[in-house]
């Protein structure tokens, strides 16, 4: 029993870690109809931006504000200088311009960083607090709860009570009429890959001292776990990619506690398989079906 | 001439390689209402989405006030005075209708300003009050006609560009909607600048009626003599 | 624009009657096709130096996947970044297969036949079952599925330490050229004459199928799935057909792979690999399988490239090997959506835009 309770919060810190990833596929997609492959990428690229930053300096914090602006620069550059130059007329188009991203981006940390695992520094102890001999949460478990309800609370904040959150959503779903109501469109898309990419920064930041360390590719399985949550609850859903995320870092935490972390993996593509095969819009598919 | 508030003179356009508009040449008086008539296929609605910039003109100009259009992006175009309610009104399904009428005051520096004007659509049209955290797509059409109208009336225009008005609605709302044009037309100067098929409620409310066939301009005139003129409705209009 | 797309290709079919002295079969043009290609391979193989061999053997190698791809992607419209982890499956089958064999002591070389048709029936196996599920997918969806296939597949040798062998890999054990050739044949020559032979019987089979019934039906559910259906043609079945043959094709190509390596391991079939697969076809251009031809040279030459170009500036030993490492990867990306951008029918579209023009000239010029 007490095993169970430590592996579901164990999970769930997990899990809103691949929430706040999720949130930030959502918000492309609702804002572009794009699913960006390179997601992942450009969250690693954020995290090397931080591990050189809290190397020169010494301080975590530093880094840690370092790779939040790195990933909202990074968002602006791809949707700026790659992305709107994308025919979109045809789906497969953006999907392999990401992939092309993923092989560069990935490229150049190689190329600068080197492709051998960094040691990557959590702020806080990940060891666990026991309350009455039972082992519950770490600090490092309380920080991502923390940041990742603050950055959720923000990004409900943004949308529904500002202006330029207004302008987003409009932008999203009307680009015509909103031009003419005098919202500049595509400045609106281009905040919305800074403020996605800046969210993927933070959950890289956050995920990557939970595994094995830095690396260009330490955020492809992560991804696709990512990927798999916000398929889960619905690409067009935020709320569904939270339940999703937190859905989905549950069980894979029960699968490593009771059957082994090398089946993670086994246990992700099983799962995508079988939302995709059983309910592809999703668990929190809208009653309105948007025709794509 | 010079109260004309918005002019186009050889006006040519059309969707790549299909051209739609052939040299059109009207022009709208300030503070009066111009319906432009003509059958499906005319280029009424090009017309207007050439106006307001969204398709770009090959040929021609366009002149607001006196001063050249070309060149302004169509998101500066509120800004300049003028309101586009396109076709099928675009009030936006996933935006509440208070949402949906915040939207048309946004670019507005002046908030006080903005919320007086979200105040008074609010005023002129009760029924949308009522339904102010309602999606969009919850809307009747009549209500979704008040809601595209009063959400263009926020950013206080100076031309109104509307396309197809009476589509889909009820005769009785048709007469509601013409009847509010000439209201505005009087009480604060708005300029309007219609696009319709129905052409007896239309011409009703105009000053002046354009009649287009196949992209060009075949006949302007007073509407009030396209409406008794027998034998230039028989030889234009086809009634 | 969808409507436009449907309608190009029936005007292409019509022109084709215009030529009535070409009425030679299609299977007899692929053959002779295949053939002059096979002498071509056999000249080079005894004119290039033996290193030479190795690496046109290796291209023969990926066009089998490139070739499949093209089939799949830019004949059927489905993207695939899942071939990698296919190709995966027939290597890793074929090394099973070979160590099986020469555990029972049987080394006889033209087990080889049986060890690869082995590889290609497994890899059927899996396309299919990832086909069926692709089958009722789309657009992103579809991508998403595949990129996990991807990268979990290759993570599965070390799940299964036991059958895999982890991360080391397994060595595959190979007969040495039959004897029949000479004591000192190169054995580079005879991997090239192995996955030569192979490579061209597959592009046969592959190059048929696109001419066929098959061919054009995959080309019409690319274009417009519901007009498709409404011709009567069962869209899913289709795409499940395009992905096993694709998948088939992928395996085949990591078999050969496998043979020409000697060995096998999850660091040569990670991500990387299937997204290299995906850039060779865009490259060479979706939708043709000259493209794929384009895209395996580009797959073997490009590395080359920025190895000897690394080698001109001196540079610190770890610095080197991370360029040399990481350099092809980003010329690569670069490619991809530099090509993605500007010219989306990739080098062979743009080759056969130019000699479209100077036929349609030529004809000019006689009448």
């Amino acid at each position: 029993m007490d095993r169970f309770l430590f592996l579901t919060l164990d999970g769930l810190s997990r899990g809103a870690v691949l929430a706040a990833f999720a949130l930030a596929l959502v918000l492309i997609w609702r804002a572009g109809r794009i699913v960006n492959f390179a997601q992942g990428a450009m969250a690693v690229a954020a995290a090397y931006v931080a591990y050189s930053v809290t190397a020169a300096t010494g301080s975590y914090w530093l880094g840690f504000a370092a790779a939040l602006v790195a990933g909202l620069l990074l968002g602006v550059v791809v949707d700026v200088a790659v992305m709107r130059l994308v025919d979109h007329r045809s789906p497969l188009n953006p999907v392999i311009v990401a992939l092309g991203l993923v092989l560069l981006i990935q490229a150049v940390l190689g190329m600068v960083y080197g492709n051998e695992y960094l040691p990557a520094r959590a702020p806080f102890s990940r060891t666990a607090l026991t309350v009455g001999g039972t082992a519950v949460l770490s600090p490092y478990d309380l920080f991502v709860f923390g940041t990742v309800g603050v950055v959720g609370a923000a990004l409900v904040w943004i949308f529904t009570r500002t202006a330029i959150g207004l302008r987003m959503r409009a932008a999203a779903f009307a680009p015509e009429v909103s031009r003419l109501l005098g919202v500049n469109v595509g400045g609106m898309l281009t905040l919305g890959w800074a403020l996605a990419s800046g969210v993927g920064a933070l959950a890289g930041m956050l995920v990557i001292p939970t595994e094995l360390g830095l690396h260009p590719h330490a955020m492809d399985l992560v991804f696709v776990s990512a990927f798999t949550a916000a398929v889960v609850g619905g690409l067009d859903s935020p709320p569904g990619a939270v339940v999703g995320g937190l859905g989905v870092g549950l069980l894979l935490s029960y699968v490593s506690g009771y059957a082994g972390g090398d089946l993670i993996p086994l246990a992700v593509l099983a799962l995508l398989l079988t939302v995709l095969l059983l309910r592809p819009g999703g668990l929190f598919a809208p009653v309105t079906a948007r025709r794509v | 001439m010079s109260n004309d508030l918005l002019r186009a003179d050889a006006l040519a356009a059309g969707y790549g390689p299909v051209p739609v508009l052939h040299g059109v040449d009207l022009s709208v008086p300030l503070g009066t209402i111009t319906a432009v008539i003509g059958a499906n296929g005319a280029g009424k609605t090009t017309l207007l989405r050439t106006l307001s910039g969204m398709l770009r003109p090959t040929a021609g100009r366009i002149l607001l006030d006196g001063k050249d259009l070309r060149g302004t992006p169509v998101e500066q175009l509120v800004r300049r005075g003028v309101a586009h309610v396109p076709e099928g009104r675009g009030v936006i399904g996933e935006l509440t209708v208070e949402e949906n009428l915040r939207l048309g005051a946004l670019w507005r520096r002046d908030r006080a300003a903005a919320a007086r004007a979200l105040d008074e659509a609010y005023q002129l049209f009760e029924p949308l009050a009522r339904r102010r955290r309602h999606l969009g797509h919850q809307l009747s059409g009549g209500e979704r006609q008040m809601l595209a109208l009063g959400r263009a009336l926020v950013g206080r225009p100076r031309l109104l560009l509307l396309d197809e008005p009476s589509l889909g609605l009820a005769p009785k709302v048709v007469a509601q909607t013409m009847a509010l044009l000439r209201q505005l037309r009087d009480d604060t100067g708005l300029t309007v600048l219609l696009v319709e098929q129905n052409v007896r409620s239309a011409l009703a409310v105009a000053d002046q009626g354009i009649v287009m066939s196949l992209g060009r301009v075949v006949l302007a005139a007073p509407a009030a003599q396209l409406r008794d003129d027998t034998d230039l409705r028989h030889a234009y209009l086809g009634f | 624009m969808s409507a436009t797309r449907a309608v190009a290709p029936p005007a292409r079919h019509a022109a084709e009657p215009v030529r009535p002295g070409r009425s030679v079969p299609t299977v007899l043009r692929h053959l002779a096709f295949a053939t002059g290609a096979a002498l071509v391979v056999l000249v080079l193989s005894y004119q290039l130096d033996s290193f030479r061999n190795f690496q046109l053997a290796t291209v023969a190698a990926y066009l089998c996947a490139t070739a499949g791809l093209t089939v799949l992607t830019g004949l059927c419209g489905q993207l695939s970044l899942g071939h990698g982890a296919l190709m995966a499956t027939g290597a890793y089958t074929l090394a099973l297969v070979q160590n099986a064999f020469a555990e029972r002591g049987l080394t006889a070389g033209g087990l080889l036949i049986l060890s690869l048709a082995v590889a290609v029936l497994a890899t059927v196996v899996v396309g299919a079952v990832v086909g069926v599920a692709a089958a009722r997918l789309r657009g992103p969806y579809l991508a998403g599925l595949t990129l996990a296939v991807a990268v979990v597949v290759p993570a599965l040798t070390v799940t299964f330490n036991g059958v895999f062998n982890g991360e080391q890999g397994l060595s595959v054990p190979m007969a040495p050229a039959p004897r029949a050739l000479g004591p000192y044949f190169p054995y580079e020559r005879w991997q090239l004459w192995t996955a030569a032979v192979a490579t061209l019987l597959c592009l046969v089979l592959l190059a048929n199928l696109v001419r066929s019934r098959y061919g054009r039906a995959f080309r019409a559910v690319r274009d417009d799935e519901v007009a498709a259906r409404l011709a009567g043609i069962h869209v899913a079945r289709t795409q499940v057909i395009a992905f096993v043959v694709s998948a088939a094709s992928a395996g085949l190509g990591g078999a050969l792979l496998a043979v020409l390596a000697q060995s096998v391991s999850p660091g040569a079939f990670g991500l990387t690999l299937s997204l290299f697969l995906l850039m060779a076809v865009v490259i060479g251009g979706l939708g043709r399988l000259a493209g794929a031809v384009w895209g395996a040279f580009l797959l073997v030459a490009l590395p080359d490239l920025t190895h000897s170009l690394t080698s001109l500036f001196t540079l610190s030993p770890a610095a080197a090997q991370r360029l040399e490492g990481n350099l092809p990867l980003a010329i690569f990306g670069v490619t991809l959506i530099v090509v993605m951008i500007a010219a989306p029918g990739g080098v062979q579209g743009l080759l056969s835009r130019l000699t479209g023009t100077l036929r349609v000239r030529w004809r000019h010029h006689r009448s």
